[in-house]
């Protein structure tokens, strides 16, 4: 079989497309480096995905966080603590099997008139069930981060909001939210990049792997077990997340640019690495 | 434990759980804490001191070793440390018995990988087939704490690398002028003034360490997720304490143990980080100073 018969056969195997069986001996490299790089589609499922709704509720909590009202606050406080003072591996773990417990056939909604029945099976499945895991985590982790940004907008900036005038939803539109963000965004970076990271812990932590089909991580230990030689897979998955690490290093960066637009060149915050973020 | 839990199935209530929870395989659940607390309390100093070792590589003059630590530092960054702690212990492991190998069985004229297969000869085995149970659990547990202190000792070595470039550079200045070389002025005057710069990140990386214990698991240690499982599944009528599945329960039980940790974690590092800006030229060392006494 040449490369290319590999690529074809292989490359979107993680998402049931193509030859059905995994090679069982005779590995080459082209079939590892085909696999590996099938299974980083999930990788980049899941932390796109879990980056995209975590910002809109990280956004939310760390404004309930930072609310006047107690009963507005508290809960915000607990869900930040409960979701960054656990390990993510124990949250997956915990997820998958209160998942399971789930009645099987589904729940009966009776809504008076009409009796619907939500079923459930699919959120023990990995998309699903690790992706609430993974979006609840990393909305946790990123409100801490805007919480913070939302507390060293310069006062002169809300101030100069009011004297034009500005309330409510213009002033938090216009002025205190896109400043938020300008000063959380070197530290949303890091959350997003370790975010990244953390998805190769879906497929070792409770959410099987349906019909092999895995991510990057599961695939190259898939191949270190038959080949019992770690020195090839473990590096094609290295190669990979470099590469996936600059890709959205990339794109903070141009994001990173347009939110600091307006200032002089040597008031710009740059992204800095700080390893604050990992689960 | 109690001398009633001789016959389970006689008991029920109150008395049946306080047998269940003190049987041999609680007993071993209980333990595995205290393997969580030995690998954080071992592998917080070696992670430290790899971290040491990758930060004065990082600042070495001489080009490669200077190389060597800045891709250190560079690599948890762009690899997930998932990768690290599948792949170190499995290539330490090989590595370990391809040294032995070569050292004890030079005449051996077949090769180490044939196809899929790593055969090194018997007496090269790492542990020996020939040594107890207890050898290999142990040999599997420095395995896993050699991969822990590599990845941490990379996020380690981020971190002292920043906190060495933060003391203010009049202090070298001043010690150079003294006329010590760079070595006494390296040893004399940057590293104990370093410590205050590099707590915040440090005890953030402690709480990384905490929250990394349960990967142990990955590893193939007995550890209190192991146990969790074992557990906590479902058990059938053949066993002494039959019940259902009630894993959800134990994982629970974990994460209220890990909450706990991490919050107790929290005030003593905040503690520390008072004690440690005591008379400090830093913000915080300023506002203890003009404090009222």
């Amino acid at each position: 079989m040449s490369c290319w018969d590999t690529v074809q056969a292989y490359a979107f195997r993680s998402i049931g497309v193509g030859e059905r069986l995994l090679p069982r001996s005779d590995f080459t490299l082209c079939e590892q480096v085909t696999l590996i790089g099938s299974g980083l589609i999930w990788n980049i499922y899941f932390g796109a995905l879990a980056l995209f709704f975590g910002f809109f509720l990280a956004t939310a909590v760390a404004l309930a966080r930072n609310s006047h009202h107690r009963l507005i606050r508290k809960p915000a406080e607990w869900f930040i603590f409960l979701f960054r003072g656990s390990p993510l591996f124990i949250q997956f773990f915990l997820a998958y099997e209160s998942f399971v417990l789930l009645p099987k056939n589904g729940i009966d909604l009776n809504l008076g008139f009409v009796t619907l029945t939500a079923s459930t099976g699919w959120l023990t499945r990995a998309w699903a069930g690790a992706l609430i895991v993974l979006f609840l985590n990393t909305a946790a982790y990123s409100a801490e981060i805007f919480y913070g940004a939302l507390r060293s907008v310069p006062k002169g900036d809300i101030e100069a909001a009011d004297a034009y005038g500005m309330t409510g939803w213009s002033k938090f539109r216009r002025v205190i939210w896109p400043t938020m963000l300008r000063l959380a965004w070197p530290a949303y970076t890091n959350e997003a990049i370790f975010l990244f990271h953390a998805t190769t812990l879906v497929y070792f932590s409770g959410f099987p792997a349906w019909r092999q089909k895995g991510d990057a991580l599961y695939y190259a230990s898939y191949f270190a077990d038959k080949t019992f030689n770690p020195f090839i897979p473990y590096p094609i998955v290295a190669g990979y997340f470099i590469l996936l690490t600059l890709v959205v290093i990339t794109l903070f960066g141009l994001m990173n640019r347009r939110l600091n637009r307006h200032l002089p060149q040597a008031a710009r915050t740059r992204i800095r690495f700080k390893p604050q973020v990992l689960r | 434990m109690f001398s009633n839990c001789s016959d389970p199935s006689s008991l029920d209530g109150l008395a049946w759980f306080a047998c269940y929870l003190t049987n041999g395989k609680h007993m071993a659940f209980y333990g595995s804490f205290g393997v969580v607390m030995v690998l954080l309390l071992i592998t917080a100093p070696a992670a430290l001191a790899f971290g040491f070792g990758g930060a004065m590589a990082a600042r070495s003059p001489f080009l490669p070793l200077r190389l060597i630590g800045k891709a250190y530092s560079a690599m948890v960054r762009g690899i997930p440390d998932i990768a690290f702690f599948l792949f170190v212990p499995f290539a330490m492991d090989q590595g370990l018995e391809w040294l032995r190998h070569h050292a004890r069985c030079p005449d051996w004229d077949a090769p180490i990988r044939q196809g899929n297969d790593f055969v090194v000869c018997a007496a090269a085995k790492l542990p020996l087939s020939s040594s107890p149970q207890w050898v290999h659990e142990t040999y599997g547990f420095f395995m896993a704490v050699f991969a822990f202190a590599v990845v941490f000792g990379a996020f380690a070595a981020n971190v002292l690398y920043g906190a060495m470039r933060a003391v203010p550079r009049a202090q070298m200045e001043t010690a150079e002028a003294y006329g010590m070389s760079d070595r006494q002025a390296f040893w004399r005057i940057l590293v104990p003034q370093m410590w205050i710069y590099a707590l915040p990140g440090l005890s953030n990386l402690w709480m990384i360490l905490i929250k990394a214990t349960p990967l142990l698991f990955l590893l193939g240690v007995e550890d209190i997720v192991y146990w969790a499982k074992e557990l906590g599944g479902a058990k059938t009528t053949i066993y002494a304490y039959p019940h259902d599945d009630w894993r959800l329960y134990y994982f629970l039980g974990l994460l209220v143990f890990y909450l706990g940790l991490t919050r107790i974690s929290e005030a003593l590092l905040g503690r520390l980080t008072r004690n440690l800006s005591h008379g400090q030229a830093t913000m915080g060392g300023e506002a203890q100073r003009k404090a009222p006494a």
